[in-house]
Order: structure tokens, then C-alpha cells, then sequence
């Protein structure tokens, strides 16, 4: 493979020399580093959130205890839960289905399927 | 419960600057900032529960089995290996050096045409010698060194300075802000250690080896000003990026030569009164380390130094555990030299080039840093074994 061109791909270039796996099942360790790579963005986030807060706050638009003391009318509690359950739900997409999975177990695969219907 | 001390780290923003330090937007200094800690976690939380977890279930596990407790490196690393909490630590670990690299290639890769064009501002001709018929040794381009895409020396464009600005940007996570604000305290601690020995004594010429992007070198050169500093090193970008660093933080003795420190022909015999060099031997190789001590011989003048900081041996006195912590750089972060260097009496190598038995010195140096804003190696009580900001001299006075 030659070098990547673009600056994105590039920066994600593997070094020279075959990687070492420490849990038996590389699945794992694939599942460890995009878990990292995202607590590492979610810090990063974090502490752009703060950033903002403080600038606010030094420009006088925001008062600190503002946050802290902020309270949701009946509308904005609705909204937050609704986003707050949305996001879980994304997040543990594959738990939801895993249970449905469970109500069919004869379900075919797709592969099954087309041999059933087009053997 | 004791408390314990999760921080101790500088925020990024604490860094040393000079004209060609990249710059970080935010979220990039964040990214570098998460990632010092992470690292400082995993030394200072994480890894002793590997410690304890040896202790209490690898070595009786491997006693049951085997009548004895490990007693050699490779049996004690392969059960180790089976270790949860080690496997954990480790792909944690390796995971940080990968997220470090790309976090750095991509803040580099962005300002580019800047940092090439700063650099061309601020070298001339008497900063900064060039050898394109300097082929790169062949133990540097089997692996990229601790996961470093590329490595020391891929020039992705003209005049590329990338890997060397990427490394300098990044050496604050990779050590956990020991190496102080410019990631020299190697050199400055190896300048504390000369000047306690030998309080009068003056170099005039002193050659490094293996310089990188002279971020060791600069302290020394500073701290002598009268005396004329050649550094040397295979990589073009090291080079080009040390020298326009060295103009803009105001050091001026010091010219980076493109060399392979296993044939520096082109010096004369006894023209340098210090050889030096800090962590260089263990990325080099068997053959070239003889070639490099008998160099090292032939170009010392008599009454002069030779100084080579790298970690400890591995002797018998050092804990099995210890030795297999100590070489997991050696096979996880591309290390290849690592365990080698580590078990080889380097005393006869130096006996081997020529020098006098009773002529060879050995001491230690800690890394000097700006005390009570970044941690210090001295007082620090986390053990991050291979990466502990504490060395030991191989050396000898001619």
C-alpha cells in the first residue's frame, strides 16, 4: 500500500512492524481502542465545554452558578429526557436487538434465506 | 486510604515554545492533555496492580505448576502475558502510544508548509550540514521505533521536518511531562552530573550522538558556551528541525550533522574531549554499538569523556518481574535493540574498542526539570520502569 495522500489517513498510518494483541480475542482489544479513541474525544469535549463556561462567564454573559442552578421548565425536562433516552438507546442498539433476537430462534440468516428462496 | 496523587502533571499550555513548535488549536491541546494523563494514570494506578497481581497469582501459579518460582526473564513475561490485569495495562498502554502518534502526526501534518518554511528561515549553512549519501541503517527501517509512523526519517515532502516536529510535540505525553518543559532533562541532568564531577573542567569540543532533535544537546551546549557542539544523527528531519530549534531558542555552538555514528570518518582522531549521547545505543544494533565504541575510541582525546545514558542493565540483582516491566517496550513499542542492549556488558564492548578497563566510569543521572511545575523524577514514586526519567553512564575518561 503506498502512503495515504490525505492528511486524515495519514495521521492514522500504522508503524512499521506487526502489531502485538494482548487478549486473546483481538475482538476485544478492537472493542478496548475504539472505547479509548472516544473517551479520549469525550475528555477533549469536556474540557471545550468548560472553556466556553469560563469565557462566558469572564465576559460576564454567564454567571457559573447559573449551571449548576439551571432549571428546566416542564417542556425542557421533557425534551431532555426524551434526547437522554434517544442516546441510550443508540448507544445500546445491540443489547435492544439481542433481546428481539431471542423471541426468534429459527430466525434465518440472509445468507439461509436466499438458499431458501432461490436455492 | 493513603491518598493518592492522580495529577502531579502540568497542563500541556506549560510546554516549552520556540519558533517551530507546532502549534495546537484547543482541542488538540486537550487531546495531548488527555493523553499525558492517561499514561500518567496507567503508571501510577494501573500498573501496580500488574505488580500486585504477579505477586499474588502469577508467580504462585507458576510455583504450583513448576516446583519454583520464574527465575528467567522469558518464562516469567510468558506467564505474565496470560494475565488479565496485564493484558489490560498493556493493550491500554500500546493503545496510548498509537492514539499519541496520531494525535501528533495530525496536529504536524496540518501546519506543514509553515514549519518547513520556518525552518528554512531560521537555519543557514553553518547550523545545519546535510549528507544525502547517508543511507539510514538497516535497524531503523526493519520497525518504525516506538510505533512512530515513519519514523525518524521519512521525508513525506522537500525539506520535511514532520517526524521531528511531531516527536517534540509529543514527548510530553509519551513521558509524562518527566523530561520537563522542553523535554530536556536528560541533558540537563547530564550536565548537573559533569559539572558535580568535574567542576573546573571546560570542554571545547563535544560530539552527540544519535542527537534527534538535540533537545539533550541544547542544555549542554548552553551550559558551555565557549565550547563548539557537533550533533549528529541518520535523519535529515531530526536534523533541519534541531537546528532552526536551536536558533530560536537562542543557542548558537551547536551544528547538526547528517551522520552515521558508526563511521564519523570524516572527524579527525582525538578531536572531541566529550563523546556523549542520551537513550541512543538501545535504538541502534549489536554491530553498529562495536563500531560506535571503537569511533567513540579513536576520537577522544586524551583526558576526555565518553558519557552513553540508557536505563539500567538487566544484572542479576534486578527482580525478574522488574526485568520483564522493563522490556515490554522491547516487544510492544517497537524497541527491537531494547532487550539486547540491556544484557549485554557494555563494559567489554568499551574494553573491546579499546579503551582501558580502569579508564571506564559509571554513575547515574536523573532528569533535571523545572521543579514544582513538572514532576521530578527523583521525588516521583511512580515506577514506569524503561520510561523512569533516571539513567545509568557507561562511559570512560581517557
Amino acid at each position: 500500500m503506498s502512503e495515504p495522500s490525505d492528511a486524515v489517513t495519514l495521521a492514522g498510518t500504522k508503524a512499521k512492524g506487526k502489531r502485538p494483541y494482548f487478549f486473546a480475542d483481538a475482538d476485544v482489544e478492537r472493542v478496548l481502542s475504539i472505547a479509548m479513541a472516544v473517551a479520549g474525544e469525550l475528555a477533549v469535549t469536556r474540557m471545550r465545554l468548560d472553556t466556553l463556561e469560563e469565557l462566558l462567564t469572564k465576559k460576564g454573559i454567564l454567571a457559573k452558578e447559573d449551571i449548576d442552578n439551571f432549571d428546566p421548565d416542564a417542556a425542557q425536562r421533557r425534551a431532555r429526557g426524551r434526547w437522554q433516552a434517544e442516546y441510550l438507546a443508540r448507544i445500546l442498539r445491540i443489547v435492544q436487538q439481542e433481546r428481539e433476537a431471542l423471541a426468534v430462534p429459527d430466525e434465518p440468516t440472509s445468507e439461509a434465506a436466499g438458499e431458501r428462496f432461490d436455492p | 486510604m493513603e491518598e493518592m496523587n492522580h495529577d502531579g502533571l502540568p497542563d500541556y499550555r506549560a510546554v516549552g515554545r520556540h519558533a517551530v513548535f507546532p502549534v495546537a488549536d484547543h482541542d488538540q491541546t486537550e487531546r495531548f492533555n488527555f493523553l499525558a494523563r492517561l499514561n500518567r494514570h496507567l503508571a501510577s494506578v494501573v500498573l501496580p496492580g500488574v505488580a500486585d497481581a504477579y505477586r499474588e497469582r502469577v508467580e504462585p501459579a507458576f510455583e504450583a505448576a513448576n516446583g519454583r518460582k520464574p527465575a528467567r526473564r522469558p518464562e516469567a513475561r510468558r506467564a505474565l502475558a496470560a494475565d488479565p490485569l496485564y493484558q489490560t495495562w498493556s493493550a491500554l498502554r500500546r493503545n496510548t502510544m498509537e492514539m499519541r502518534q496520531q494525535a501528533g502526526l495530525a496536529l504536524v501534518l496540518g501546519q506543514r508548509d509553515r514549519l518547513i518554511g520556518e525552518t528554512r528561515r531560521l537555519v543557514d549553512a553553518g547550523r545545519l550540514k546535510l549528507d544525502p549519501a547517508v543511507s539510514i541503517p538497516a535497524y531503523l527501517t526493519a520497525v518504525d521505533h516506538h510505533c512512530m509512523p515513519g519514523s525518524y526519517y521519512t521525508e513525506r515532502t522537500a525539506d520535511d521536518v514532520t517526524a521531528a516536529a511531531n516527536y517534540d510535540a509529543g514527548m510530553f505525553v509519551t513521558t509524562g511531562g518527566m523530561l520537563g518543559r522542553y523535554t530536556d532533562g536528560g541533558g540537563r541532568g547530564m550536565v548537573e552530573y559533569m559539572r558535580r564531577q568535574n567542576p573546573n573542567w571546560q570542554p571545547r569540543r563535544v560530539l552527540d550522538l544519535g542527537c534527534g532533535l538535540g533537545h539533550n544537546v541544547l542544555p549542554i551546549a548552553a551550559a558551555y558556551p565557549e565550547a563548539q557542539i557537533v550533533a549528529v544523527d541518520v535523519a535529515a528531519p531530526m536534523l533541519r528541525y534541531g537546528a532552526a530549534r536551536a536558533a530560536s531558542l537562542g543557542v548558537d555552538n551547536v551544528v547538526f550533522v547528517q551522520a552515521d555514528a558508526a563511521d564519523l570518518s570524516q572527524f579527525d582522531d582525538a578531536s572531541f574531549d566529550w563523546i556523549q549521547s542520551t537513550m541512543f545505543l538501545h535504538e541502534t544494533s549489536s554491530r553498529a554499538l562495536r563500531a560506535i565504541m571503537a569511533e567513540n575510541r579513536r576520537l577522544i582525546v586524551p583526558g576526555g569523556f565518553v558519557i552513553h545514558i540508557e536505563q539500567p542493565q538487566y544484572d542479576a540483582d534486578m527482580p525478574v518481574f522488574e526485568q520483564v516491566m522493563r522490556d515490554w517496550d522491547a516487544f510492544n513499542n517497537n524497541e527491537p535493540f531494547w532487550t539486547k542492549l540491556h544484557e549485554v556488558d557494555l563494559d567489554q564492548y568499551m574494553v573491546d574498542a579499546g579503551f582501558e578497563r580502569s579508564q571506564l566510569l559509571h554513575g547515574g543521572v536523573t532528569a533535571v526539570v523545572d521543579r514544582g511545575l513538572f514532576p521530578d523524577a527523583a521525588e516521583d514514586g511512580a515506577e514506569d520502569y524503561g520510561r523512569r526519567a533516571a539513567w545509568h553512564i557507561t562511559g570512560a575518561h581517557v
